[in-house]
């Protein structure tokens, strides 16, 4: 049983670095597409049919390319920093079950890696945990832009836990559990269970928190092209600039697979349909990013902060406040 | 402030054209009632709904605007000031150049070298001509100034080279004699050639009033 179990959960970690490595680079690929459709351009077209060998070209360029520390950065954090960011958003995909549980050969597979009793606070807390890539990134790279991007990317992802965590608060009230696999099962009921009737203003919350928290497009002053280059990415090339990047595109997957899991009724009972539906949730979100990449200019830094502590954090709390009250009578 | 440049339009008495008029624009709230009333407006009138809808309706429409650009090339105008041509006589097939060197001395780069000779038939030809693309300019100078139309410019705009002196030379120029035969040259468009028709527009001098 031990060994099984050891040989079963080293095998589903294995899985889950593997595929969302690779959708990491897939999705640049769409992203690419996606944004270029919506501008009437046609992205990537040269690598292989419809440019789709543009993953493995990019992949095998940031793989090749000399892994330059330039004078004057802080070299051992440095050179740490890209792996905090992609380290962090894998350990938080631990505690998210990926599809319902379904049987191999007989035997019976959980597509989570481990259904820890604080799933969510787990995942937060990791999340936090990934503030220090940037930070430390952009600490250490004796570079005045990456030093803007790491003040903003403290502010940011600090300012916005607490949304995050407020606004889920609502939520795990009602559930009383931080499992998300609890969190399944008490919406499995069908479209009318679903927490988002119940907690609109936690999810229109939570889906603002996280763009946030990934740092995409009307929150991406941490990275923001046109005014601090690359933020804390602009001293990195090759790899470790690889890293960040699959960190970032790791995190919105895993923020794409939360959403539906906590507010859309995840994989509903665990049929193949639900599954199939689960999966179609999580392509919406992951789109949602791009889209709005497409459609949405960036915010300026005060405004961020203004509207995470003047609107949605008061918000938050009133929300919490009620919901308990509806509880409580 | 804002109330005073509201004052300075009105004032002004702008001429409004027939289909123009002045964008009314609101004053800036000042107490903390007015800009939470905005901020309430701003937020429930749905704008970036609209954002979100207009670039999904590109990707449904699908218009997509991309030249695939060295398979799909777009076209060129006539006019358009690429690498010279030389150009060969209508009549007799033989090169309209007359070595008079005007186009050498109008270059304003220095790019353009020329040496000519008598032929056996006592008749000035060019025997070198070489353009130095690395210089050129493409400033149509010497299409302008040549009095027998023989340079040209042509729409060849691919011009990569493995060294920055990249020249061309006369025979690269010249229309190829069998083009020529199969009656393909063009005649550039631009700035000093023939109009259309301009033999239906010569008027013969009149002999006597």
């Amino acid at each position: 049983m031990e060994t099984a179990y050891l040989i079963e959960t080293v095998i589903k970690i294995v899985a889950v670095l593997l595929i969302f490595s690779a959708l990491a680079g897939l999705g640049t690929y769409f992203e690419r597409k996606v944004l270029a459709f919506m501008q009437r351009r046609l992205g990537p077209m040269n690598v292989g049919p419809y440019g789709l060998l543009q993953i493995a070209a990019d992949g095998i360029k940031l793989f090749t390319k000399e892994d330059i520390i330039p004078t004057g950065v802080v070299a051992r954090i440095f050179k740490i920093a890209p792996v905090i960011t992609a380290a962090t958003a894998f350990m938080a995909a631990a505690a998210i079950p990926f599809l319902p549980s379904f049987t191999l050969f007989g035997y019976t597979v959980n597509p989570i890696i481990s259904d820890i009793n604080i799933g969510i606070l787990y995942i937060l807390g990791i999340m936090g945990v990934g503030l220090y890539g940037p930070l430390l990134g952009g600490m250490a790279s004796a570079n005045k832009y990456s030093l803007i991007s790491a003040a903003r990317g403290a502010a940011v992802f600090i300012s916005y836990e607490v949304i995050t965590g407020l606004s889920i608060l609502a939520p795990i009230m009602m559930v009383g559990s931080l499992s998300l696999v609890d969190f399944n099962n008490y919406q499995a009921g069908g479209i009318g269970d679903w927490i988002i009737w119940s907690q609109p203003v936690a999810f229109v919350l939570f889906w603002i928190a996280a763009f946030a928290e990934t740092g995409r497009t009307p929150f991406h002053l941490v990275a923001n092209d046109h005014e601090i280059i690359d933020g804390f990415g602009t001293e990195y090339s090759g790899m470790r600039w690889g890293l960040f990047f699959i960190g970032e595109y790791a995190n919105m997957f895993f923020i794409s697979f939360i959403i539906p899991l906590i507010f859309l009724g995840g994989f509903g009972d665990g049929s193949f349909l639900g599954a199939l539906a689960f999966l179609g949730k999580v392509a919406f979100f992951f789109f949602f990013f791009l889209w709005t990449r497409a459609a949405w200019p960036d915010v300026r830094p005060d405004q961020l902060m203004w509207l995470c502590w003047k609107v949605l954090m008061p918000i938050a709390v009133i929300n919490v406040v009620i919901t308990g009250f509806v509880m409580m009578f | 402030m804002h109330s005073e440049h509201n004052e300075q339009v009105i004032t002004k008495e702008v001429p409004v054209k027939k289909g123009y008029y002045l964008v009314d624009i609101e004053d800036y709230p000042t107490d903390g009632w007015g800009k939470f009333k905005r901020v309430v407006k701003r937020t429930l009138r749905g704008e970036l709904f609209v954002g979100l809808w207009v670039v999904l309706r590109e990707m449904i429409k699908f218009d997509i605007h991309t030249i695939q650009y060295p398979a799909e090339k777009m076209p060129i105008g006539p006019r358009y000031r690429a690498v010279h041509e030389m150009k060969r006589l209508l009549e007799s097939d033989t090169e309209r150049c007359i070595g008079c060197g005007l186009c050498e001395k109008i270059c304003i780069s220095n790019c353009i070298r020329m040496d000519t000779r008598y032929d056996e038939n006592s008749r000035k030809e060019v025997s070198e001509y070489s353009i130095n693309l690395g210089r050129c300019i493409f400033c149509g100078y010497c299409a302008e100034v040549c009095p027998e139309l023989a340079i040209t410019h042509g729409g060849r705009y691919e011009n990569a080279s493995e060294q920055r002196e990249h020249f061309i030379v006369y025979e690269d120029m010249l229309t190829p004699i069998d083009q020529m035969k199969a009656g393909t040259q063009q005649e550039f468009q631009g700035f000093g050639s023939i109009t259309p028709h301009e033999d239906e527009r010569v008027k013969k001098t009149p002999l006597a009033y």
